[in-house]
């Protein structure tokens, strides 16, 4: 089955939802968990036919794109209905795929407008896998916007602290980030002839210098609020506070690799001469942005608040590998924006998921002890969190490893102060670890301390799993980053080399 | 390429993370006790036969090597020489006796079981793995479990320690971190062996930067070992761990640090090492004084040997660095012999010393010295292993302890004169805290509280009869280990 | 004169005349006792199928050649004939929903008016000869205020068309002085004929004559009239008023400036300004946008909301005209189409479900995505396509606006400043369209489920279905319009 198939087999879920009775709440469940893993087995099962591939692709035709469907679209504007994967695109559509069922199971749970909730949450799946597999920027465009939507209703209704405000603010800092990509978008499209939205062909011919020069921060300031780049980060942590657990994982591991990957594909593939003078600004941004959203996640003193700004530090880390413009860098930064997918997922769930749903409180200072009681959740965070913070074994160590061979390319300064945010980041994760689920007292013998939470109700079944899956993906490619980092380097290389 | 026959050093390494996850699997506190001592005493099995077939003449051996990350050019390697095969013994051998220090746990049994057989995966690991990719992998899987050791079986103030350990190491591991990024850059390799062979041709890196590299590597092995001033986090660390998790941290972890040096600062960095020779060597030097003096006005048992071992670190460390310096050649291989046979009995003479603590404190519930006092009269036998013990770490002649201090000694008066003189003073100093502690603990009037203390079980006995065994064999027998390592030091001190 | 092929130009309208007559006559005549909503069903019926049966003559002619009568009195083309397509499916669609709402006592009236009001805009849209123009936009204009009065109970709705009638007649007087200054300078009233240099007395009239239309499709300063009027008005006339009439007076305004006034264009480049209608285009339409979307934002009364939107509307259309290429005028006249339909489904949905929801009030709408799931749903595809989302109808149609507008100048980008603030003020928009559907789909409410009849539902639905489809597939309307506009 061609991987186009997971845009439409979601939106077919969810509309197939909306259809069921909104008391059938078993069988919508169902339902999406079946249209989940429809779209992830359509995606493996691809990914696994590329790994394969991909080394002949690229020595039969010099480019390792895999075109899925490529047809004219509207043609009075030069839009094409383009699709296609490759290295860089191919390991986010597994996240999306892996997010999106995870993400169903750790919403087993939800009884209020359970179907509503769904529909929504396909939604916004089928549009990431859209904006993922888009080649025509106009199509990537449609995807892109076409997400913001359903973001604001799963906040709004199913969120929790000031939900409301935090999603509006969400969306509408997205719209911005949006907007003024429109604009780059509409000024690259004319200046380059006004033939072709195509992104394969706008990149073979590049604009003028002063062109891109003006047109490349639009772009890439557009797509790096969602990517939240300092200082446009600030939607983030009341965004994804306010968010309901499944709509964080998908915040903060997907959406935020929207913004990246659109930083890569619409603004640093179309305007190589632009990247080249914004280069260094972009990489001064983004270590301060690992160093400040560690810093402060250090400080909070709620829990998921600390999850919140510990991604905005992770995805300076992806930012900066992106500048870097070398092949272990970059390779770095998209294996970051998977790894990091898969650990942000995990460290929400925790927090949302199993901690919130069960204790409803989210400050440090009235949880504790929680390590004896629900086990399972203290396990997971010490696995997502040693993950976070680069711990060797797990995934995130290979990303971040290579982030900083090339920030070191770059310039010793960088990588030097990048890998200043490293001991920070365990602080912050040690002091959740040991506020949230080690015991209070510390005086005397261990465990008579009082627990605010003497018994909570135990994990589910479908929070186990959803569990295992992730932490097992973290392991996977932390001890095995081969079945990955292959296809990404090869076609970093291409890219490379690509440029003038 | 890969050493014919099994794979041992896999099997060493995995079998007790094997033994790990089978605990995970079982109920029963007694079955778990039973299977992680056996998967222990499995190891250590495995690795008597490594030492039967161990000859030093052949370098590398039992080597395993299998293309792994393309992208990176890692493969996963394996092997053991003169350097580390002493150290796998020493962790085969002092691991199962940390379980057994542990044997009559009643709380979180299997988390401690599991944990434990972690740690002991990593440790092996660390001493085997010859590419800096899987070998960062083990060096920092050994903190995790340390660190929950420490905060759940520990003592009143586990969280700080716990914490100071984990924050402090790993800070340590990301300046290392860094460095062997560059060294990825500029040599496109990161395996050990690769990067020695490159070395020694001409250095590494050139400029300015060669010396923030190695003292980014510097500053991750110094503060394992411990080096002045990175030793902070020891003292707490040793006194809040449980007596099982002291064991090993003062018998193994701290031996890592050392044999980070031997294996990669030293090799990879020697012109480094040469032009901050002086520096290297004061830090030295205030280790083992400073050290030996903090322990004599110690107070607390533990903290007391807690100190020491910053002592007899730096005795290592000396021979180290002495052998780097100009010089006759059979001086500097008696330092380096010196400080190898030091790494060995240091670790089991702390051990001894950390499991006597560990057996008075459970019985007592105090660890200040004051508190004690003529228990000589009431546990005889516990009063005899402590003395040897003492006087092991003491550097009594006849016992381990002798052996290294002397050859380390031997060498260094020669070579670095001045330093060693000096550091003559910490051996006084040492013999002053050492028998200062065993005369308030063992002589002097009994403590009446004490009166109805039970002296050492079979259990403890049998711990204590097992290290004994390598402090007077070592003592009187040191030829096996010195063989061992001989060639590889030989081969280590001509880069110098 | 060729009677004939006047009559046959102008069938539709004759058509339409027809039925109205017919309409008021059925009321008068046999209908009076019957119930009100009898009445408005067989009424509305007819009239709706005598729309339907104007667009006959257009289909079947379609394509068979253009001519021009009577000195542009009447113009017939396939631009004309589709835009007056048009207009009679937005009409008929009001008459649909008109259908279920009370407008009182005078049904026959209602929809006769209703009915003449089409026939003005019919006109409207097929003339280039400016006395024409002004005849057919006064008998548009006049059958609105009618309408807009038709609550005659409501004080709201007095007042409301008190105010439109007072702004509509010195409007008129505004764009009949100006239209008496240029037939004056250029001693023609054919729109092609009008070329003539650019005297002050010219532009003064052309300034008038901006004046006038301004008004019709309530722009920023001649929108005072247009909140009020929404709000006031029956919500079907509102619809009304929103959609067709904006069609009709886009339509014309543009044709009259581009086709009539090209050479008093001028440009409105980034430090490059040259007097001329565009900067006055230009400019209108920012301060539109700006202001139209200010003022939504506090809006508490979903009519008056959608009000302001439609002047903040008005003013992206003008992004659209100050390109004054064929690439604008086709991306005009796709988003006026577009626009009339979700706005025309949007006001559809409110009249529907305000009287069953007890007001037209933000919070009256509380709660209706459970209460009304189909509507609610439908509501949603038509503010989403105003705010302009993909894959709706409107998000295309803006970029085909903004694009026009950076195409007019794409080596300096010269109108990049009107995109840009088009494009900070759709964000804008976009917070007031949500809070819209906050109160429908995320705030609760204990009211029960409401029915809306079937035929109604399925007209909004297939209005839902044609924004959607013009988002997703414009390229046959698309290059249809490029076609036709060619041959302007």
């Amino acid at each position: 089955m061609r991987p186009d198939w997971t845009i439409y087999l979601t939106f077919l879920g969810a509309g197939l939802i909306l259809l069921l009775p909104r008391d059938a709440k078993n069988l919508i469940r169902w339902v999406a968990l079946a249209t989940g893993l429809a779209g992830l087995t359509v995606g493996l099962t691809g990914y696994f036919h590329y790994n394969d591939s991909f080394r002949d692709l690229i020595a039969r035709t010099g480019s390792g794109f895999w075109h899925v469907v490529n047809v004219p679209w509207i043609p009075a504007i030069g839009a094409h209905y383009h699709l296609a994967l490759d290295g860089i695109n191919f390991p986010l559509v597994i996240l999306n795929g892996f997010v999106c069922v995870t993400g169903i199971l750790f919403s087993w749970n939800i009884e209020t407008r359970t179907k509503e909730f769904f529909a929504f949450f396909l939604t916004l799946i089928a549009g990431v896998y859209g904006v993922f597999m888009a080649m025509d920027l106009f199509l990537l465009f449609v995807f892109y916007e076409l997400a913001i939507i359903p973001k604001y209703f799963i906040i709004a209704i199913w969120g929790s602290t000031r939900k409301e405000y935090g999603a509006m603010k969400l969306v509408l800092y997205s719209f911005v980030g949006s907007a003024l990509v429109f604009i780059g978008m509409l000024a690259i499209f004319f200046a380059a002839g006004g033939h072709s939205f195509d992104l394969l062909e706008l990149a073979k011919t590049p604009v003028g210098r002063q062109v891109q020069i003006w047109v490349f921060p639009l772009i890439f300031a557009g797509f790096a609020v969602l990517a939240g780049m300092w200082p446009f980060h600030t939607w983030a942590p009341t965004g994804h506070v306010a968010a309901p657990t499944a709509a964080s994982m998908l915040l903060a591991g997907v959406v935020m690799k929207l913004g990246s990957y659109g930083c890569f594909r619409a603004a640093m593939l179309l305007m190589p001469a632009g990247l080249e003078y914004w280069k260094w600004t972009i990489a001064v941004l983004a270590v301060i942005g690992i160093i400040y959203g560690a810093a402060v996640a250090l400080v909070q003193k709620d829990f998921k608040f600390i999850i919140g700004y510990s991604s905005v530090s992770h995805m300076g880390f992806v930012l900066l590998g992106l500048a870097t413009l070398n092949v272990t860098g970059m390779s770095g930064a998209v294996l970051q924006m998977f790894s990091h997918g898969i650990v942000a997922s995990l460290l929400f769930a925790v927090v949302g998921r199993m901690v919130y749903d069960r204790t409803h409180t989210r400050q440090l200072d009235e949880l504790g002890g929680l390590a004896k009681v629900i086990p399972f959740a203290a396990v997971t965070f010490v696995i997502a969190g040693a993950a976070s913070m680069g711990m060797p074994g797990f995934s995130g160590f290979v990303a971040e490893i290579q982030v900083l061979i090339g920030a070191f390319q770059m310039s010793p300064w960088l990588a030097v102060s990048a890998a200043v945010g490293i001991p920070v980041t365990v602080a912050y994760i040690l002091n959740a670890l040991n506020k949230v689920f080690l015991d209070r007292d510390d005086a005397g013998h261990h465990g008579d301390g009082q627990d605010a939470h003497p018994t909570l109700p135990p994990i589910s079944l479908p929070e186990i799993v959803a569990g295992v899956v992730l932490m097992a993906l973290l392991v996977i490619i932390g001890l095995y980053p081969s079945i990955m980092l292959d296809m990404i380097k090869a076609n970093v290389e291409l890219f490379l080399k690509g440029l003038p | 390429m890969n050493s014919p026959g099994l794979p041992y050093l896999s099997l060493i390494t995995f079998l007790p993370l094997a033994g790990a996850l089978v605990v995970l699997l079982l109920r029963q506190d007694r079955a778990i006790k039973v299977t992680a001592l056996a998967a222990s005493i499995g190891s250590l099995l495995l690795t008597l036969c490594v030492w039967s077939r161990y000859q030093a003449s052949a370098g590398m051996m039992f080597v395993e090597r299998y293309p792994w990350i393309a992208a990176l050019k890692v493969d996963y390697h394996l092997g053991v020489d003169g350097l580390s095969v002493a150290m796998v013994l020493l962790t085969a051998v002092i691991t199962p006796l940390a379980l057994l220090a542990h044997w009559k746990l009643d709380r979180d049994v299997k988390l401690f079981f599991f944990l434990f057989l972690l740690l002991q995966t990593g440790m092996f690991g660390v001493f085997t793995a010859l590419n800096f990719f899987h070998w960062f992998i083990y060096w920092e899987l050994g903190l995790i479990p340390m660190f929950f050791l420490i905060r759940f079986w520990g003592a009143e103030e586990r969280t700080y320690a716990s914490f100071k350990f984990f924050l402090y190491t790993l800070a340590g591991s990301v300046a290392m971190l860094l460095a062997f990024a560059v060294l990825y850059l500029k040599t496109g390799t990161l395996d050990f062996l690769e990067l020695r062979q490159l070395a020694a041709v001409k250095p590494l890196v050139e400029g300015a930067f060669a010396k923030w590299l190695f003292w980014g590597v510097f500053l991750g092995f110094a503060i394992k070992v411990p080096i002045w001033p990175f030793h902070t986090w020891l003292p707490d660390a040793h006194t809040q761990a449980p007596t099982g998790g002291s064991m090993v941290l003062a018998a193994i972890l701290l031996k890592m640090g050392v044999y980070g040096f031997l294996r990669v600062v030293l090799p990879i960095f020697p012109e480094q090492v040469a032009a901050h020779l002086p520096v290297l060597l004061y830090l030295t030097l205030a280790s083992i004084i400073l050290g030996a003096f903090a322990a004599l006005a110690q107070t607390d048992f533990k903290r007391l040997v807690a100190y020491s071992s910053v002592n007899h670190m730096g005795y290592a460390m000396l021979g180290i660095f002495a052998a780097t310096a100009a010089g006759d050649f059979n001086d500097r291989a008696a330092a380096l012999n010196g400080a190898m046979l030091q790494m060995f009995n240091h670790g089991i003479s702390s051990a001894a010393l950390f499991f006597l603590v560990g057996v008075i404190y459970e019985r007592t519930h105090t660890r200040q010295l004051a508190d004690y006092g003529g228990l000589r009269k009431i546990m005889p036998v516990y009063a005899g292993v402590l003395g040897i013990s003492m006087f092991s770490s003491l550097g009594l002649p006849g016992l381990n302890g002798f052996v290294g201090e002397f050859m380390i000694f031997k060498g260094a008066f020669s070579l670095v004169t001045g330093w060693a003189v000096a550091a003559t003073v910490g051996l006084v100093v040492t013999a002053l805290f050492l028998l200062n502690m065993i005369e308030k603990v063992c002589f002097g009037p009994l403590n009446e509280k004490w009166k109805g203390l039970p002296d050492l079980t079979g259990r403890e006995l049998v711990i204590g009869a097992v290290l004994m065994f390598f402090m007077f064999g070592i003592g009187v027998y040191p030829a096996p280990l010195i063989d061992a390592a001989n060639v590889a030091v030989m081969e280590l001190v001509k880069l110098f | 004169m060729n009677y004939v092929g006047l009559f046959s130009a102008l069938s539709a309208e004759a058509v339409v005349v027809l039925a109205a007559i017919m309409a008021l006559t059925l009321d008068l005549a046999g209908l009076r006792n019957a119930a009100p909503a009898r009445r408005r069903r067989i009424v509305g019926g007819f009239a709706g199928l005598g729309l339907l049966v104007a667009v006959v003559p257009l289909w079947t002619l379609w394509g068979s050649g253009s001519l021009a009568l009577a000195h542009g009195t009447v113009v017939v083309n396939d631009l004309t004939r589709l835009f007056k397509m048009v207009v009679l499916t937005l009409s008929f669609l009001t008459v649909i929903i008109s259908l279920d709402y009370d407008v009182g006592g005078h049904i026959g009236e209602y929809f006769a008016t209703l009915l003449f009001g089409t026939v003005g805009m019919m006109v409207l849209v097929s003339t280039e000869e400016l006395l024409t123009l002004f005849v057919a936009l006064e008998l548009t204009s006049l059958s609105l205020y009618i309408l807009t009065a038709f609550h005659k109970s409501a004080l709201r709705s007095q007042e409301a068309a008190v105010k439109y009638f007072m702004f509509g007649a010195i409007s008129s007087a505004f764009l009949l002085f100006g239209l008496s200054y240029i037939v004056g300078v250029t001693g023609a009233t054919n729109l092609r004929a009008l070329a003539a240099p650019a005297t002050p007395l010219l532009s003064v009239g052309l300034l008038f004559v901006l004046v006038g239309l301004g008004f019709k499709v309530a722009v920023v300063p001649f929108h005072l009239w247009a909140p009020d009027a929404y709000e006031g008005a029956p919500t079907p006339v509102t619809a009304f008023i929103a959609t067709g009439s904006k069609v009709a007076s886009f339509f014309v305004l543009t044709k009259l400036l581009v086709v009539g006034f090209a050479g008093l264009a001028g440009a409105a480049f980034w430090g490059n300004f040259v007097p001329g209608w565009v900067m006055i285009v230009a400019l209108t339409g920012a301060a539109s946008m700006v202001l139209g979307n200010a003022a939504a934002i506090v809006q508490s009364n979903v009519k008056r909301l959608l009000a302001y939107s439609s002047i903040a509307h008005a003013g992206y259309i003008f992004v659209g005209l100050a390109a004054a290429t064929n690439y604008g005028v086709s991306a005009v006249l796709f988003y006026v189409i577009v626009y009339a339909l979700a706005n025309l489904g949007a006001f559809g949905v409110v009249a529907v479900l305000a009287s069953r929801a007890g007001g037209e009030e933000l919070k009256n709408f509380d709660g209706m995505a459970r209460r009304s799931p189909l509507l609610s749903l439908l509501l949603l595809v038509f503010v989403l396509s105003l705010a302009g989302i993909p894959p709706l109808g409107g998000f295309f149609g803006k970029f085909y606006l903004f694009a026009a507008a950076i195409q007019r100048d794409s080596v300096n980008f010269g109108l990049l400043w009107l995109v840009v603030i088009a494009i900070l003020m759709s964000a804008v928009s976009l917070y007031y369209y949500l809070i819209v559907l906050k109160h429908v789909y995320v705030h609760e409410s204990d009211g029960e489920r409401i029915r809306t009849p079937g035929y109604l539902n399925l007209t909004l639905a297939v209005i839902a279905l044609a924004v959607v489809g013009m988002g997703v597939w414009p390229e046959p309307i698309l290059a249809l319009l490029k076609c036709l506009v060619e041959r302007l």
